[in-house]
């Protein structure tokens, strides 16, 4: 058990790319916090250098309050679970899990013990016997899991260790991994860059994009106050619709129409010393079919492109005429995504409407949006104008 | 379309049926031969039949009688061994070092290595012939076994580090992170995947040895040292007068023996051997 | 004032500088290399430097007292004597000629061990043992084969003909004995490079209807033309040092010597070191022209090259 301190932690190489930039993260004593952004934001270097297996260029690195910059990895007593899962192929499965013990000299009476112990936890008893190499994907990533947590560590490190399992399995070990935590209460660092394993197993998430710390927070506030454009598109799936629009004389003009801002909402702008042309964001769930809303302001009319009908709700997509918002975080995403080369005329907005919405493909339909729900960026910085975290 | 499609019809496989065998009567013609010579009588030696007339031992029987090649013979198996397990022992270090490790330096040692791997071995004699005079190893087992580790540890080095590139690199961040030291990380968790890499490529290195003519006849002057290649060229039968054939057949098949056993047995590490190391650049 | 503030600034320098694992890691490196680093130097790299120094002295061992440093005379004695150049017309001769049909049979070889539908780990065993023969084992079976009366082979193109004794056929054999030796190995090479050419791709050249013929010349051999060049260079560097064979089955004789036998006969039978070590240097230089040739005109990838380097 531990806490763990990054202070000003940067990773520079020797051909001078900066990895990791001023890092500052307090990991509170048996907290899970969560490492995520897109591949190359530096969440991996950022675990290999509280593990130890890279260099920490500067800042400091406290377990407990005591600096470890210098110490070798095998004197920080922290365990790591890798994405390959790392099992040694000559060693049973018995013997992998015994192994950090068998280096630590612990008797023999102690290490049985205590990998039966793990064994059982893990549901890998009658496998104990058994090389890795006639293992299944799960079993194999229970054996790592195994492996780190026989020593009883002060903390673990999770390289994506969930990434090289199918999809179901995947749904199944992270509640594992989650239950085994709180279980055993030790502090974890768990790097991943899927958004959706972040939102569901973190007590606290980091967003990292290019080596920085974009946000720190609880998964449902940064679902909710999303510091900068970035963050709030790499945070929700589906991801928040962006729109260009203008800040007009107490409204906002956007493609979807012209509506005056709610007061709490021009309250956050006026604050934050807004420009006038701004990118909106507005989460799928905020809209709603005008139909079954009462009293409803804030429509507009859209053809329905696509419609996925999921049961509980209805996605329904739109393109929207005019211009789309942009700025290097979008482009990013859009990168990141894959999607940042298909050209489309127009905004694709993507909105989650209830399972009672009559919309059907290709026919128009009024669609209400939740004018209170509007959160509105700056799109040179990306900073949000209306986060009041 | 034969060479790609997966099913073979009967044709097909007569066809490479046929090819098999002529590549098996390339391969084993001349060994058979030189066989067939070892056990020719004196009568028949020189009757030209690929297949001897009458069959005899008599010429085995001879050269175990000699001192000659009793001594050839041991001292091609001492000096081939010791040659060996200093070159693996020493290349496996470097090996792994390369492969595994960063430090400077070690692009230079690649680059020696590499081009002692192409030197003409031709171009040391002269130098080595006068230094091994002076420092009294000429015609002894170390003036043998020292050039032999220097022209088979570029050969273990390059095996040995692509056998050891192959080793997930997380294994030995896994052994740091389960509280190894880097020493423990290669006694224990390297090394044994890497067994059977060391395994082929002290096979490799054996039968470089074991091969050597070059320096075997140019830093050995008597019995002491030389080994059976060498021997061989100086043989003269058991009598001035007599015709050598039989005799020196029968060695050259005794000195085949283990390496028609290597081959037999590890056929399999041995290509692998042969082919990680060269080809991946 | 600035003392006291200095000091803590540099242990921070201090501090910035490696932590205990790459220090450790560095040093393991340098420790499990130098001894490895230490044989290599010992035996070649001095030795080259001292065989420089003794190209350049007149050292006859039958006359050591006339030992005498005689800058490069001993280059043009060399450069300038007909033996040489013959015997480094017959070494690029049987160098040229047997690559030559080592690369033709090799790859032949190459593609049966890697197609064949039936005794795939029999040709694959069968193949290795000229690999794994000793060179003047096979030598010794070739010279008998050929000798007259007692060799199966020896009445193959005229009867009573001593071919061993006549230039040409001597050449001849002598390059039958390489090439049958060292084809294996070439094909061992080359089948690394086939293994690395996809099956899908040449079923997508034949749905776009190559014959097996352009398929082979296509698509296979540009797929695997680094490891055919790794192989040419191999083999090419060893053939220019062809001795063995030469030794055993005419000792050199009826102009048939390769520079590494002229160099042998200078050194150990006419026990001329300054003239043997002259040799020695040019065979070396020629070695590594040809290296640098491979590697700068056709780009070949050296092992452990930049290529190696990236991964």
């Amino acid at each position: 058990m531990a806490e763990i301190v990054l202070d000003k932690v940067t990773k520079r190489y020797p051909d001078g790319a900066l990895a990791v930039s001023d890092v500052d993260i307090e990991i509170a004593d048996g907290e899970f916090l969560i490492l995520v952004g897109p591949s190359g934001c530096g969440k991996s270097t950022t675990l290999n250098m509280i593990a130890g297996l890279e260099d920490i260029t500067d800042g400091e690195l406290r377990i407990d309050g005591q600096r470890v910059n210098e110490r070798a990895p095998k004197d920080r007593d922290i365990a790591m679970v890798f994405q390959s899962y790392a099992l040694y192929p000559h060693m049973s499965v018995r013997e992998n899990m015994a192994f950090p013990l068998r280096l630590a000299k612990v008797d023999n009476q102690t290490v049985n013990q205590k990998v039966d112990e793990a064994a059982r936890i893990l549901d890998l008893t009658q496998h104990l016997d058994r090389k890795p190499a006639n293992l299944s994907g799960g079993q194999r990533q229970r054996v790592a899991m195994g492996r780190a947590i026989v020593r009883d560590p002060k903390a673990f490190l999770m390289d994506e260790p969930l990434s090289n399992l199918d999809a179901k399995l995947r749904v199944q070990m992270r509640t594992s991994v989650s239950k085994l935590q709180k279980r055993l209460g030790t502090t974890t660092v768990y790097v991943t860059h899927d958004q959706t394993e972040a939102m569901t197993l973190g007590d606290r998430v980091v967003v990292m994009r290019g080596g920085h710390v974009q946000q720190i927070g609880s998964p449902q506030f940064l679902y909710e106050q999303p510091a900068n454009l970035f963050v709030a598109g790499f945070i929700g799936s589906p991801s928040m619709n962006f729109l260009p629009a203008t800040l007009e004389n107490g409204g906002l003009s956007t493609p979807l129409g012209a509506f005056p801002l709610t007061d709490r909402i021009r309250l956050l702008v006026e604050g934050a010393n807004a420009p006038r042309e701004v990118i909106m964001g507005l989460r799928p769930e905020h809209f709603e079919d005008a139909a079954l809303v009462d009293g409803q302001s804030t429509t507009f009319e859209a053809t329905v492109d696509v419609l996925e009908s999921m049961g509980s709700d209805k996605f329904a997509y739109f393109t929207v005429e005019g211009e789309t918002a942009t700025s290097a975080e979008l482009e990013e995403l859009a990168a990141d995504a894959g999607s940042a080369d298909l050209t489309d005329s127009g905004a694709q907005i993507v909105t989650r409407l209830s399972a009672a919405s009559a919309a059907k493909q290709g026919t128009p339909l009024d669609v209400w949006f939740d004018a209170d729900k509007v959160q509105l960026f700056d799109p040179a910085d990306g900073r949000n104008l209306t986060y009041s975290g | 379309m034969a060479a790609i499609g997966t099913a073979a019809p009967a044709g097909a496989k007569a066809r490479w049926a046929l090819i098999d065998i002529l590549v098996v009567v390339y391969a084993l013609v001349p060994v058979l031969w030189i066989v067939s010579l070892s056990f020719k009588t004196k009568e028949t030696l020189t009757d030209g039949n690929f297949v001897p007339r009458s069959w005899t031992w008599q010429n085995y029987v001879d050269i175990f009688n000699t001192t000659e090649f009793i001594r050839a013979l041991v001292n091609s198996i001492g000096i081939a061994l010791i040659a060996t397990v200093i070159a693996v022992v020493l290349g496996t270090m470097a090996a792994y070092a390369i492969a595994r490790l960063e430090f400077p330096g070690k692009r230079a040692l690649v680059g020696v290595s590499l081009l002692i791997a192409m030197f003409p071995q031709v171009s040391l004699v002269s130098p080595l012939f006068e230094m091994e005079r002076g420092l009294g190893l000429f015609d002894t087992w170390p003036g043998l076994i020292l050039p032999y580790i220097t022209f088979a540890l570029p050969l273990a080095i390059y095996t040995l580090s692509a056998f050891f590139r192959e080793i997930p690199w997380e294994l030995e961040k896994a052994a740091k992170m389960d509280g190894a030291t880097p020493a423990q990380a290669f006694r224990r968790v390297i090394a044994p995947l890497a067994a059977p890499g060391v395994f082929t490529t002290a096979i490799l290195v054996f039968i470089f040895c074991w091969n050597d003519f070059l320096f075997a006849i140019s830093l050995t002057s008597t019995e002491a040292s030389r080994t059976v290649p060498a021997a061989l060229s100086f043989f003269t039968g058991s009598s001035q007068f007599e015709d050598p054939t039989g005799t020196v057949s029968a060695a050259a098949v005794v000195i085949t023996v283990p390496i028609i056993l290597f081959v037999l047995f590890f056929q399999r590490r041995i290509v692998a051997g042969l082919t990680s190391g060269a080809v991946k650049g | 004032m600035t003392r006291t503030l200095d000091r803590p600034v540099a242990r921070r320098a201090e501090r910035k500088g490696l932590s205990e694992g790459k220090k450790a890691e560095r040093k393991l490196g340098w420790m499990l290399c130098a001894p490895a680093a230490l044989v290599m130097l010992a035996v070649t790299g001095y030795p080259i430097v001292y065989s420089v120094w003794l190209s350049l002295q007149r050292y006859d061992l039958r006359f050591p007292d006339q030992r005498q440093f005689i800058g490069i005379d001993n280059y043009v004695t060399v450069l300038t004597n007909s033996y040489w150049w013959m015997a480094f017309g017959v070494t690029t001769l049987i160098t040229v000629i047997s690559v030559a049909i080592e690369l033709v049979l090799g790859m032949a070889l190459a593609i049966v061990m890697h197609r064949t539908l039936v005794m795939r780990g029999l040709v694959r065993t069968v193949a290795l043992i000229p690999y794994g023969i000793v060179t003047v084992v096979a030598a010794f079976s070739w010279r008998y084969a050929w000798t007259q009366d007692t060799g199966y082979l020896a009445d193959l193109f005229a009867p009573g003909a001593a071919l061993l004794t006549e230039r040409v056929p001597a050449l001849g054999i002598i390059i039958l004995a390489e090439v049958w030796k060292t084809v294996p190995f070439m094909a061992l090479l080359l089948m690394a490079g086939l293994a690395l050419v996809p099956d899908d791709l040449l079923k997508a050249a034949s749905m776009d209807g190559a014959s097996a013929w352009q398929r082979f010349v296509k698509v296979t051999v540009p797929v695997m033309k680094p490891a055919i060049l790794v192989a040419l260079l191999f083999r090419t560097l060893d053939a220019f040092r062809v001795f063995d064979n030469i030794f055993v089955l005419t000792n050199g004789a009826q102009q048939t010597g390769s520079v590494s036998m002229q160099t042998y006969n200078n050194l150990i039978k006419g026990l001329n070191l300054g003239i043997g070590s002259t040799m020695s240097v040019l065979i070396f230089l020629a070695v590594a022209l040809i290296a640098f040739l491979f590697i700068k005109v056709f780009g070949t990838a050296a092992p452990g090259g930049a290529d190696e380097r990236k991964r």
